[in-house]
C-alpha cells in the first residue's frame, strides 16, 4: 500500500511538477506571445504612424513642388518683364534707336564764335578796336529713310541784320547749306541743293574749335572764298585704299568788273540769293586719306564765264588749289595753296589775270588731363602769303597763336598777327593786332 | 544756258550710274557694312558662344561714364569665350551714331569695324587704313589708349567716337570672365 501510495505521490509529484512547468512553460510561452502581440502591436502603430507621417511629408511634398513651379513661372514671366523693361528703356535711350517718329530722325547742331580784335596799324587812323559775334550758326539735320537725308545751315553774321537802303547793313542772315543726300551704294553719294563748294581745307570744315587762329586764314578767306556755297548737284565716292573723289555742277562766281572790288574772287559770291546761273561751274576734286594722319587733297574749277556777263572783259575763270594735312599725335602741319587764272581784256589790264596765295601753319596740341579744367591746349604758328587783286589783298602776314580746349566742342583762343603789305603804298595798312576769340560746337 | 544745264545734270547721272555699276553693288540699303550677328561670327567662327550680359555695378559706370563722356547703358551685350569679347557699341559722331564691333582678346583690341555708318562726314573711319591703329592697343591705368590715333581732318567727332568705343570695350572686357585679370598679361 505504502508503496502503492509512494508510487502514487510520485506519479502525482511528478505529474504536479509536470504541471507545473507546463503550467510554467505555457505561461511563460504565453507571456512570450503575449509580449509578441504587444511588440507587433507597438511596431504596427509605430508603422501606422510612419505611414501618417510619409503621407503628411509626401502631401507638403507635393505641395512645395507646385510651390515652387509656380515660383519658377514667376520668375520667368519677372525675368521677360525685366527684360522688355530694359529693352523699352533702351530703346528711348539708345544713340541707335532709329524711331518712327519725325523727331528721332531728326538732329539740332551749330556752332558760334565771339571775336575781341586790337588793330594797331602803321597808319594810325587805321587802327581800331572791336568786338563781334562773328557768327552763330544752326544745323537742322533729318533722315528721311537710311538712305536718304538732309543736311541744312542757317546762320547769321554779326549779331543782327538791319534793313538799310543801300544795303550796307553789318550783318547777314543766311542759308549755307540746304541739300539732299542719297546713298547710290556703300561707296557712292549723289546730292543736290545747296551745299558747300568741295574745296580747301576751311569751307567744309571750319567749326572753331576745329582749326586755329581767331581769324580763318586769308588765303582760303579770299581766293577760295570760304564760305563758299552754291546751289547744284554733287556725286561723290570714297573707297578703302583711301581714295575719295567729288564731282559738282553748280552755280557759280559773278566776280565784278568795276568798282572798289573789281575782279575780287571774293566779291564774287552770289550765296544763292537770286544767282545768275549764265554760266555754270565745274568742280572736281581729288583726296586721298590712306595713310593714318595724312591728308592730301586737289580742286580743280572751270567757269567758262566767272562774271556772267558776256563781253565784259572778265571771261573764264580756272581756279587750282592743293592742301596737306598731316597729324603725328599732338603735331599737325597744314599747308595750302590757291591760284586762279582769269581771262579776259579787262581783267589783265588790271593785272588780276593771276591771283594766288599760300600758307603752312605748324602746330602742336597737347593733352593735359591733369589741369582739372583744361582738356588741352594748343600752340600754332602761321605763315602766309597772298596776292590777291587789291592792294589790301597782297600782303605777306606771319602769326602765333594758342587754343584752350576746356573740353573738346568749346575753344578759346589767342593770336598775334603781324601783316605787311607788298606795295610800298599800301604801307600804312600794314598792321600788328592781338585777337581773342571764344568758340563752340554742339 | 539751259542745253548746258541738261548737259551739265545728265552728265552728273552718268557718272553716278556709272560708278554705281563699277561698284559692282545695287544701290539703296542703309550703310551697314556688317550685319552685327556677322562679326561676331567672323570673331568666334563655327565656335561662337552664345549671348552674355554685363550689368555694370556702380563703380564700373563711374568708369564708363568717365571714359565715354555720358551715362552709359544699363547693361551690355558681348559674346565671351577662350579670353576673348565681341562687343557691338554705338557712339555719336558728329550728330548721328556709328554702330562698331569691337573684339578684344587678351586684353588688346583684336580687332575694330565701322558696322553702321550714319554721319555726312568722317567716311575714312569706316575703313582699315583707320581702324587697323586700333590694333594690339590695350588700356592704361588712367583709361588711355597704349598709343595715340592720330586725327582725320573734317571727321575728328567721328575718329573721337571710335576711340570712345575701343576705350569702353577694353574697359568692360576686365569685367568679363574672358578677362586674364592683369594689365601685364595685356601688354
Amino acid at each position: 500500500m505504502i508503496y502503492r501510495v509512494s508510487k502514487l505521490s510520485t506519479y502525482v509529484l511528478v505529474f504536479s511538477l509536470l504541471g507545473t512547468m507546463t503550467a510554467r512553460a505555457e505561461s511563460s510561452e504565453a507571456k512570450q506571445a503575449l509580449n509578441e502581440t504587444l511588440d507587433l502591436q507597438m511596431l504596427y502603430e509605430l508603422v501606422q504612424k510612419q505611414g501618417q507621417k510619409i503621407e503628411q511629408l509626401s502631401a507638403q511634398l507635393a505641395a512645395a513642388e507646385a510651390q515652387l513651379t509656380t515660383t519658377q513661372q514667376n520668375v520667368a514671366i519677372t525675368e521677360q518683364q525685366l527684360a522688355s523693361t530694359v529693352e523699352f528703356v533702351e530703346e528711348q535711350t539708345s544713340a541707335s534707336a532709329g524711331g518712327s517718329n519725325w523727331w528721332d530722325r531728326t538732329s539740332v547742331g551749330g556752332y558760334g564764335e565771339v571775336h575781341y580784335n586790337r588793330v594797331e596799324a602803321e597808319d594810325s587812323n587805321r587802327d581800331f578796336k572791336e568786338t563781334d559775334i562773328h557768327r552763330y550758326v544752326l544745323f537742322i539735320n533729318h533722315e528721311f529713310n537710311d538712305r536718304i537725308r538732309f543736311f541744312s545751315e542757317f546762320e547769321i553774321e554779326h549779331g543782327l541784320v538791319k534793313d538799310t537802303a543801300d544795303g550796307s547793313g553789318n550783318g547777314e542772315v543766311e542759308i549755307e547749306q540746304a541739300y539732299i543726300e542719297m546713298d547710290l551704294n556703300d561707296a557712292h553719294q549723289l546730292k543736290a541743293g545747296l551745299f558747300l563748294t568741295p574745296v580747301g581745307i576751311l569751307n567744309e570744315t571750319h567749326e572753331p574749335p576745329t582749326f586755329y587762329g581767331v581769324e580763318r586764314n586769308d588765303v582760303e578767306n579770299i581766293l577760295l572764298p570760304s564760305t563758299w556755297w552754291e546751289n547744284g548737284v554733287a556725286v561723290s565716292g570714297q573707297y578703302s585704299s583711301g581714295l575719295s573723289w567729288d564731282f559738282a555742277v553748280t552755280s557759280g562766281l559773278k566776280v565784278p568788273t568795276q568798282g572798289s572790288s573789281a575782279f575780287r574772287i571774293r566779291s564774287g559770291r552770289q550765296k544763292t540769293s537770286n544767282a545768275s546761273a549764265e554760266d555754270l561751274a565745274y568742280t572736281a576734286r581729288l583726296a586721298y586719306s590712306g595713310l593714318p594722319g595724312l591728308q592730301l587733297a586737289a580742286t580743280y574749277q572751270h567757269q567758262s564765264d566767272i562774271s556772267q556777263i558776256s563781253g565784259d572783259g572778265l571771261d573764264e575763270g580756272n581756279l587750282v588749289t592743293a592742301h596737306a594735312i598731316y597729324n603725328n599725335g599732338g603735331f599737325q602741319f597744314r599747308a595750302l595753296w590757291a591760284r586762279w587764272e582769269l581771262e579776259g581784256a579787262l581783267v589783265e589790264i588790271a593785272g588780276g589775270d593771276e591771283q594766288s596765295g599760300w600758307y603752312i601753319e605748324p602746330s602742336y596740341r597737347l593733352r593735359t588731363p591733369d589741369l582739372g579744367l583744361l582738356e588741352s591746349v594748343g600752340f600754332y604758328a602761321r605763315l602766309q602769303d597772298l596776292e590777291g587783286v587789291r592792294v589790301q589783298d597782297q600782303f605777306e602776314q606771319w602769326e602765333v597763336g594758342m587754343n584752350f580746349w576746356p573740353t573738346d566742342n568749346v575753344v578759346f583762343k589767342i593770336d598775334y598777327r603781324d601783316r605787311e603789305h607788298d606795295l610800298a603804298g599800301a604801307s600804312g595798312r600794314d598792321f600788328k593786332a592781338i585777337d581773342l576769340g571764344v568758340g563752340f560746337q554742339f | 544756258m539751259q542745253m548746258r544745264m541738261i548737259i551739265g545734270f545728265i552728265s552728273i547721272l552718268t557718272v553716278g550710274m556709272t560708278c554705281t555699276t563699277w561698284a559692282g553693288e545695287a544701290p539703296g540699303g542703309e550703310q551697314q557694312y556688317l550685319a552685327p550677328a556677322s562679326y561676331v561670327k567672323q570673331a568666334f567662327g563655327d565656335h561662337t558662344p552664345g549671348q552674355s550680359m554685363l550689368w555694370p555695378d556702380k563703380t564700373l559706370r563711374a568708369e564708363l561714364k568717365d571714359v565715354l563722356g555720358h551715362s552709359p547703358g544699363l547693361r551690355f551685350k558681348y559674346w565671351g569665350a577662350q579670353g576673348k569679347t565681341v562687343w557691338i557699341l554705338d557712339e555719336i559722331g558728329k550728330d548721328r551714331p556709328i554702330t562698331a564691333g569691337v573684339t578684344i582678346e587678351h586684353g588688346k583690341i583684336a580687332d575694330i569695324k565701322v558696322l553702321v555708318f550714319r554721319e555726312s562726314r568722317g567716311w575714312e573711319v569706316k575703313h582699315n587704313f583707320f581702324t587697323r591703329q586700333f590694333a594690339n592697343l590695350w588700356l592704361s591705368p588712367s583709361k588711355r589708349l597704349s598709343a595715340p590715333v592720330d586725327n582725320i581732318t573734317g571727321a575728328t567727332l567721328s575718329v573721337k567716337a571710335m576711340t570712345r568705343m575701343a576705350k569702353a570695350a577694353l574697359l568692360m572686357h576686365q569685367h568679363t570672365p574672358q578677362s586674364t585679370g592683369t594689365l601685364a598679361a595685356a601688354r
